[in-house]
């Protein structure tokens, strides 16, 4: 066994669909986040259109997010072995690896990740409604708006907090990770390694 | 600081006429709504000057037979048929649209390079060519002004007829008011012209509650009207009796920023510094002694 299939086709695409759609989202909001990056919705075809854009790929990214819900909640559940991994996530900041209690297919990094992405997406989907046609809210529930901007802000900021640490884990901290997810697969020492649990799973089937 | 203002005239004996002499540019309507008797000659005015088409009326048993403002609508008196507390019956009749604010909601919320402007004179204006259709701006005003225009996506309000003013003539509202309840001018003569005028109806009528409305919220505003009744603002058509912009839109526009940018600069550097102190992770090509060990129960 030279390598071992880690992620599907299916899997990867959807995965880059949501990446994809997230840079996408990440460059025309922080554009209307702050002045001092305006530019980057001119370098999108300008303020107009990125604002045209912004919401309908949002929603492209919430779909591809849910798919991956369906598609990884089982393995995505928080157990007794993320637990006791958790309490260990000192040695894994340092590269103790052979420190490290045995992760599952994921580990309770990647976990935490997936679910942050996907309420802070529900939630920015949610209140982004709110934002994409606020001439539909009637002016005596214009708190909706007060509370939609608010929401909208504080969920991006919490997901770009989760795809920094993603971004940086997943291209220069651990390596084969980014391979993993473009070619599908990982070599068994990698598994070993990282995901015990999982590379036992698989190697028994 | 009209630049205009005469500094010497040849050959002329005495003193130049306002030499020396300095007055504030801010400019102001005043709305004296005791004096407004609902004629909508200022809406047609409006619509006249800006070039807009009239709106087909509506008819809802009262004489508001326009129901709202609209992108290219900036101008409405809103009636109320208010019954006083001895039973009395009066019009309370307010000309809606945008006051102007000093510390205007809209621009604060407005995330488009230039879409909107204050001048030093204290207008307010949309620069339709800049805005991106957001409507973060309708968010930021406690009045409810900006309307959105769904074909162009672009958002409109009263231009407290910048263009008009700059050429040194009035709005076109206040050119078309019969009964003189409009009236331009500087802040500082209108805010006089107001109180002299709150003084009267309290002097002379039973308006004791007379009052001006300049809401200090906002910083106060370059729009600002005399009132009845100044405890009661509310029944003026909802005009709000301490308007401020939001508070979700000053945490939003202000310390949310700041911590945002924290955040998101500290995210970024904390992991370089991650890097540069542990680096990569890398599978070692050799297995520990006692990884190898449960390696020989589980290998295939």
């Amino acid at each position: 066994m030279t390598h071992i299939m880690r992620y599907s086709l299916t899997e990867r695409i959807i995965h880059w669909i949501a990446g994809l759609t997230y840079l996408y989202e990440l460059a025309t909001g922080l554009a209307f986040y702050t002045p001092h990056l305006f530019w980057m919705a001119g370098i999108l075809g300008g303020g107009p259109t990125s604002r045209y854009w912004h919401p309908i790929i949002g929603v492209v990214f919430l779909v591809a997010i849910l798919r991956m819900f369906v598609m990884w909640s089982r393995d995505m559940r928080i157990t007794d072995v993320d637990r006791r991994w958790a309490k260990e996530m000192d040695h894994y900041i340092r590269n103790e690896d052979e420190l490290m209690p045995p992760a599952a297919r994921f580990n309770v990094g990647q976990k935490y990740f997936f679910w942050v992405m996907l309420w802070a997406g529900i939630f920015l989907l949610l209140s982004g409604l709110v934002l994409w046609f606020p001439e539909w809210i009637p002016w005596n529930l214009r708190w909706l708006r007060y509370t939609a901007i608010l929401l909208h802000e504080i969920s991006a900021l919490l997901s770009i907090g989760a795809f920094i640490i993603h971004v940086y884990m997943g291209t220069a901290m651990v390596r084969g990770g980014f391979t993993s997810i473009i070619r599908g697969e990982v070599s068994p020492e990698w598994a070993k390694l990282h995901h015990r649990l999982w590379y036992e799973k698989v190697s028994k089937e | 600081m009209s630049t205009l203002q005469i500094k010497a005239i040849s050959g002329h004996s005495g003193t130049v006429a306002g030499a020396n002499t300095s007055r504030d540019y801010a400019v102001a309507k005043l709305i004296d709504v005791t004096t407004c008797i609902g004629c909508k000659a200022c809406e047609v005015a409006c619509l006249e000057w800006n070039g807009y088409p009239f709106r087909d009326t509506v008819f809802d048993n009262s004489y508001q037979t326009m129901p709202d403002l609209e992108w290219n609508y900036y101008n409405l008196i809103r009636f109320n048929e208010h019954t006083a507390d001895d039973g009395a019956f009066s019009w309370l009749m307010r000309k809606d649209g945008c006051l102007h604010c000093a510390d205007p909601g809209c621009l604060r919320a407005c995330p488009a390079d230039g879409a909107i402007v204050q001048y030093a004179n204290g207008i307010v204006d949309f620069q339709q060519d800049n805005c991106i259709g957001c409507q973060y701006c309708v968010t930021g005003c406690p009045f409810n002004i900006p309307k959105f225009n769904p074909e162009t996506k672009k958002v409109h309000k009263c231009t407290l007829c910048s263009d008009r003013v700059g050429a040194g003539l009035e709005p076109a509202c206040v050119k078309a008011c019969p009964t003189g309840c409009l009236h331009f001018g500087s802040k500082d003569d209108m805010l006089d012209l107001a109180h002299k005028r709150v003084d009267q109806l309290k002097e002379h009528t039973s308006h004791t509650n007379a009052g001006v409305y300049d809401p200090q919220g906002v910083g106060g505003t370059h729009v600002m009207y005399v009132l009845h009744d100044i405890t009661q603002p509310e029944k003026y058509s909802g005009l709000p009796s301490n308007p401020r912009v939001p508070w979700t839109v000053r945490i939003w526009k202000g310390p949310l920023k700041w911590l945002g940018n924290l955040a998101m600069v500290g995210g970024v550097i904390g992991v370089t510094l991650h890097y540069l102190r542990f680096g990569p992770k890398e599978v070692k090509p050799e297995v520990k002694n006692d990884e190898a060990k449960k390696d020989e129960v589980k290998k295939p």
